[in-house]
């Protein structure tokens, strides 16, 4: 007789909100009358979410493994989950907006047509709109839960290839400029199927050094057997793939294209919900699994991270293209988590783990809306994204430059705003924990920084507009229910950051 | 009456009124200017109330208020003043409402609305009284950079025609200071933390702290980066002179007259009573470049051209004053030097009106476009003369008084250092004078000469706010007018009476003085 594995549903009820939303999207996908799709779509994609919203929050204080051992049901699972499901519902908005764009979408009508033929040039002023997108994303969505929640490698893996999949496929749907969109398509394929290659390498090696995938178990063996070559080299390997997903330098080269390329509502999805979801997994990996061995990969991580701050920081500086310059401050940001991935064994209060939890979510709230406004602002080729297009914004649309202002000073870590309470956050637990001097490049970094942030608001606000300038357009109800509820949650986090802080440093222990 | 949080009301009076200006509508400015004033003088209102209320013999913190904020980091909301943050204050109170009738009759440049001007104004003095009112370190920081904002827009906006750069030097070079405050901040609380066993921002309980001298020198270094940017002292100095001459002129007094004192403030309140030891070792140090900043800057002001980037370079050098006076560790240096500061925010405030008015007469910032002027303009003359008199600290003005404490408080304990600061004096009554001499007296010249009326238009706004290079062409230089006469007469009286009876401050001044040089242990030699 085979066993069946003990399945807890209750506890999987968001992965299930989640996934069944994006099975229903494809046979609407597949049967649906074309004229309504969209609206079913969009309802179907943001139940979904929402729905899986809602059930992490009912789960909280569940701390389970369940699955056959495969997830665990915890408080970092579920608050990443609630996370990414709440910023995958706001990316789901921005891919719904239709009042922006003309051909009343971001997304080609039909991606297989090639550029440039007559087909092509017909549907580029087409008002057949593509739905193929939400199934999609709510697949990379659902993966990405399934990523923070696996308590084996094999899970980690396939979640992994599920959410990096639909990403690749998406970010080649720009409706503009669609060959730049299908360079960063490939380009993301490319150096992420190395990446998945690297995480499987190192997923065989572990398995061969302690004879099991499980977290768990990997955590006794390296106990026992911890500077063991094949384990050593193995999880090298395990953070080697794991760190692309993060875009974390040196494994960043992908980043700036691919955002600059993809859409701007998939740029703005995958720079909050990749990271938010790749994080979530690298603090399991090291914290369940190698928690014993810190002082093997400490030194790789220390290292990786000044790194990436310093490549953020600097190579951001010389960038003229907002897309590409808000690539390169992900890449900086990441490195800034990195360092309350160090701190994570401070104790007294100051868990690097709740930290970098409250980071990634301060961070994904503001990094969609940076993006949001981005799809505002337009001239005739599309989106102007290039810096000259912005000067004297404020002159011509406060408000949005206001918004924009805002999420850039936040971005840079200004006091009052929720990216300084996050800093703060994660720069104590790692000075807590004695890594001193890595707080003092994080924060010689962020002045560097803030430079290029300061740049764009000196831009909208001190400059003269072009004569033949961008305009901004009215931003329908989807567009502004994003902006209303990042720009709060920016301020409301700054100013009054104590509940969800709280709520984080709770829901800061690992099971397993 | 002594139950009403003062220090709160001054802090969310002007937000709010900074918020209502903001909200009016489009073309309401003379509305906007009213409601600032009123929101300003309240402040003041509360001031001499908080004043009256606070009881100089008393607790070393008074008025205090204190909330929990960020428990999760052990933050509170935590406001309460000594005699150096309360006399501070008042100059907040003072200044600000005159900066605004001085501003009354600016028009705004392009694109720009007075509106923006007054409100960020008043933004700005909410963020300075939380700078000085915070007893908790968190709060002090959280300030300390929201307070770059305004100021930051207020030049960007309304300044010169290098204001670009200006600003964006001022922001980042703050910044960067800050910066490294914070992890600074971050430290302390990590010691207090290991101490105490809980973390805290609290300034009383740091100030129990007993911290390794290795840590500590390194924490004050963090602090002390940060403040000497602020100051600003030599070497950390080059931001001044660029956003003093491009801000508008209410912007410029305010950033001399009390954003660059939360530098000092800073080394008085933090620097000494946290890192006692580290203070006494670093004090040579910092005391030669207090010193070099009086004499550099000094040289750096007799040279240049630009009047409003002339009296920035004054102040750079009074502020070596201050240092120096916080710096010899005696409590007579210590509230010679406090003073100092008030007086200074008052007598360079004076000169920065007076000269914007010029300006806003002249069209130029350059001392050689104005000859002559005390002949068609007396009582600018006269209230310019006054100001620069103060600033040289002729005997019977108020600076006169606070230099003098600090020379003859640092003398014992820094013989050296006081005798080469005091060839400083020659070096300010130089650099007054000549300024004074050059535009005042003598032949008419420059803009009271033109004839022909090829007038270059005024770029960047109008009136005292903001001014460029090229000069407009007038015949006559009016006189000052009943407005201006109202804005610079309090600073007069101040000047004189503070000169002659200064007591009252040093009253409030002293204990908080002598309270800080107590834990840091020194002896009053």
């Amino acid at each position: 007789m085979i066993e069946a594995p003990d399945l807890s549903l209750a506890a999987l009820a968001p992965l299930l909100f989640v996934f069944g939303a994006a099975s229903i999207g494809v046979l609407v996908e597949a049967f649906g009358p074309r004229e309504h799709r969209h609206p079913v779509q969009v309802a179907v994609a943001l139940l979904g979410t929402v729905g899986a919203f809602v059930s992490t929050l009912l789960l909280a204080g569940h701390r389970e493994i369940t699955a056959g051992g495969a997830l665990a049901v915890d408080g970092p699972a579920l608050f990443l989950e609630a996370t990414i499901a709440g910023l995958g519902a706001l990316a789901l908005l921005l891919f719904a907006e239709r009042s922006l764009d003309p051909a009343r979408s971001a997304f080609v009508t039909s991606a297989a047509v090639p550029v440039g033929s007559p087909r092509d040039r017909e549907l580029a002023t087409s008002t057949l709109v593509q739905t193929e997108v939400y199934p999609l994303a709510t697949f990379a969505i659902g993966g990405m839960m399934l990523f923070v929640a696996a308590n084996d490698l094999l899970v980690m893996f396939v979640a992994l290839e599920v959410l990096s999949l639909p990403l690749y496929l998406i970010s080649g749907m720009a409706r503009r400029r669609r060959l730049l969109s299908q360079e960063a398509a490939v380009k993301y394929f490319l150096l992420g199927a190395f990446a998945s290659a690297f995480f499987l390498y190192g997923l065989a090696l572990v398995y061969g050094a302690t004879g099991s995938v499980r977290l768990s178990d990997i955590r006794a063996a390296a106990i026992s057997e911890g500077t063991d070559v094949l384990l050593v080299l193995g999880l090298a390997l395990l953070v080697v793939g794991l760190m692309f997903k993060a875009s974390v330098a040196p494994f960043h080269t992908w980043t700036p294209d691919v955002y600059q390329g993809a859409p701007t509502p998939v740029t703005a999805f995958m720079a909050a919900c990749t990271k938010v979801a790749a994080f979530g997994a690298i603090l399991r990996l090291l914290y369940v699994a190698f928690g014993t061995s810190e002082w093997t990969w400490r030194p790789l991580i220390y290292g990786i991270a000044i790194v990436s701050m310093i490549v953020g920081a600097v190579l951001g500086l010389t960038q003229t293209d907002l897309k590409r310059m808000l690539a390169y401050s992900s890449i900086a940001h990441a490195g800034f988590l990195l360092t309350g991935v160090i701190g994570m064994q401070a104790t007294g209060g100051s868990s690097g783990l709740g930290a970098t939890m409250f980071y990634l979510l301060t961070y994904g709230l503001t990094t969609i809306g940076a993006f949001a406004v981005l799809t505002l602002v337009r001239d005739g080729d599309g989106e102007a994204s290039h810096l000259s297009q912005w000067a004297g914004m404020a002159s011509r649309s406060p408000l949005t430059a206001a918004v924009m202002a805002l999420f850039l000073l936040s971005l840079a870590g200004i006091p009052l705003t929720a990216g300084f309470t996050a800093k703060f956050a994660v720069f104590r637990s790692a000075i807590a924990s004695g890594a001193w001097p890595l707080v003092l490049v994080a924060l010689l970094t962020s002045a560097v920084a803030a430079f290029f942030y300061l740049r764009v608001i000196v831009l909208m606000y001190f400059s003269q507009p072009a004569a033949d300038g961008p305009t901004v357009g009215v931003p329908g109800l989807p567009t502004t229910i994003v902006l209303a509820l990042t720009a709060t949650a920016t301020l409301a986090l700054g100013i009054l950051p104590g509940a969800v802080l709280d709520l984080a440093d709770r829901a800061a222990i690992f099971v397993g | 009456m002594s139950d009403l949080p003062f220090l709160l009301l001054m802090i969310a009076v002007p937000a709010i009124g900074a918020a209502v200006v903001a909200a009016l509508p489009r073309g309401r400015d003379l509305l906007a200017k009213q409601v600032a004033l009123a929101v300003s003088l309240l402040v003041l209102l509360l001031a001499v109330l908080a004043t009256v209320a606070f009881d100089p013999g008393g607790k070393r913190f008074q008025l205090t208020t204190s909330v929990s904020w960020i428990a999760d980091f052990g933050v509170r909301f935590a406001l309460g003043v000594d005699g150096i943050a309360l006399v501070m204050l008042l100059l907040i109170g003072v200044l600000v409402p005159l900066v605004i009738g001085a501003s009354w009759a600016d028009t705004a440049p392009v694109d720009r609305s007075m509106k923006a001007y007054f409100a960020w104004l008043l933004l700005l003095e909410a963020m300075m009284v939380g700078v000085f009112a915070a007893t908790d370190i968190f709060l002090f920081y959280v300030f300390f950079e929201a307070m770059l904002v305004p100021m930051y827009f207020l030049i960007g906006s309304f300044g010169g025609p290098r204001r670009q750069y200006a600003a964006v030097k001022f922001f980042l070079y703050s910044l960067v200071g800050g910066l490294i405050m914070l992890a600074a901040v971050i430290g302390l609380y990590v010691v207090s933390n290991s101490q105490l066993g809980e973390g805290t921002f609290a300034f009383d309980a740091l100030r129990q702290l007993d911290i390794t001298p290795g840590v500590q020198k390194l924490l004050f270094l963090g602090f002390f980066v940060a403040f000497a940017i602020k100051a600003p002292l030599v070497p950390f100095h080059t931001w001044l002179p660029d956003s003093g001459s491009e801000a508008p002129i209410g912007s410029a007094v305010l950033l001399v007259g009390v954003l660059d004192k939360v530098g000092t403030f800073g080394f008085l309140r933090y620097c000494l009573p946290l890192f006692p030891d580290a203070s006494r070792y670093f004090a040579p140090y910092v005391l030669v470049l207090a010193v070099v900043g009086i004499l550099y800057a000094a040289l750096l002001a007799m040279g240049q051209s630009d009047m409003k980037r002339l009296v920035a370079y004054t102040s750079i050098s009074h502020f070596g004053f201050i240092a120096l006076g916080i710096f010899a560790f005696t409590t007579e240096a210590g509230t010679g030097a406090v003073l100092y500061m008030v007086n200074h925010g008052i007598a360079t405030g004076l000169l920065f009106l007076i000269v914007g008015m010029l300006i806003a007469r002249g069209g130029s910032r350059q001392i050689r476009d104005y000859g002559g002027v005390a002949a068609q303009a007396p009582k600018l003359a006269g209230v310019f003369l006054i100001a620069g008199l103060a600033s040289l600290a002729l005997p019977g003005t108020n600076s006169f008084v606070s230099e003098f404490l600090v020379l003859i408080g640092s003398f014992p304990s820094r013989p050296v250092f006081t005798i080469i600061a005091t060839v400083g004096i020659i070096l300010a009554a130089l650099y007054i004078l000549l300024m004074y001499q050059r535009t005042m007296h003598g032949p008419p010249r420059g803009v009271l000469m033109a004839e022909d009326d090829d007038a270059t238009p005024v770029p960047v706004g109008g009136g005292a706010t903001a001014v460029a290079a090229a000069p407009a062409r007038t015949l006559r230089v009016r006189d000052l007018d009943r407005r201006e006469l109202a804005v610079v007469a309090p600073l007069v009286a101040l000047i004189l009476v503070l000169g002659v009876y200064p007591q009252p401050l040093l009253n409030l001044i002293e204990p908080a003085v002598s309270a800080t040089m107590s834990d840091l242990g020194g002896s009053d030699r």
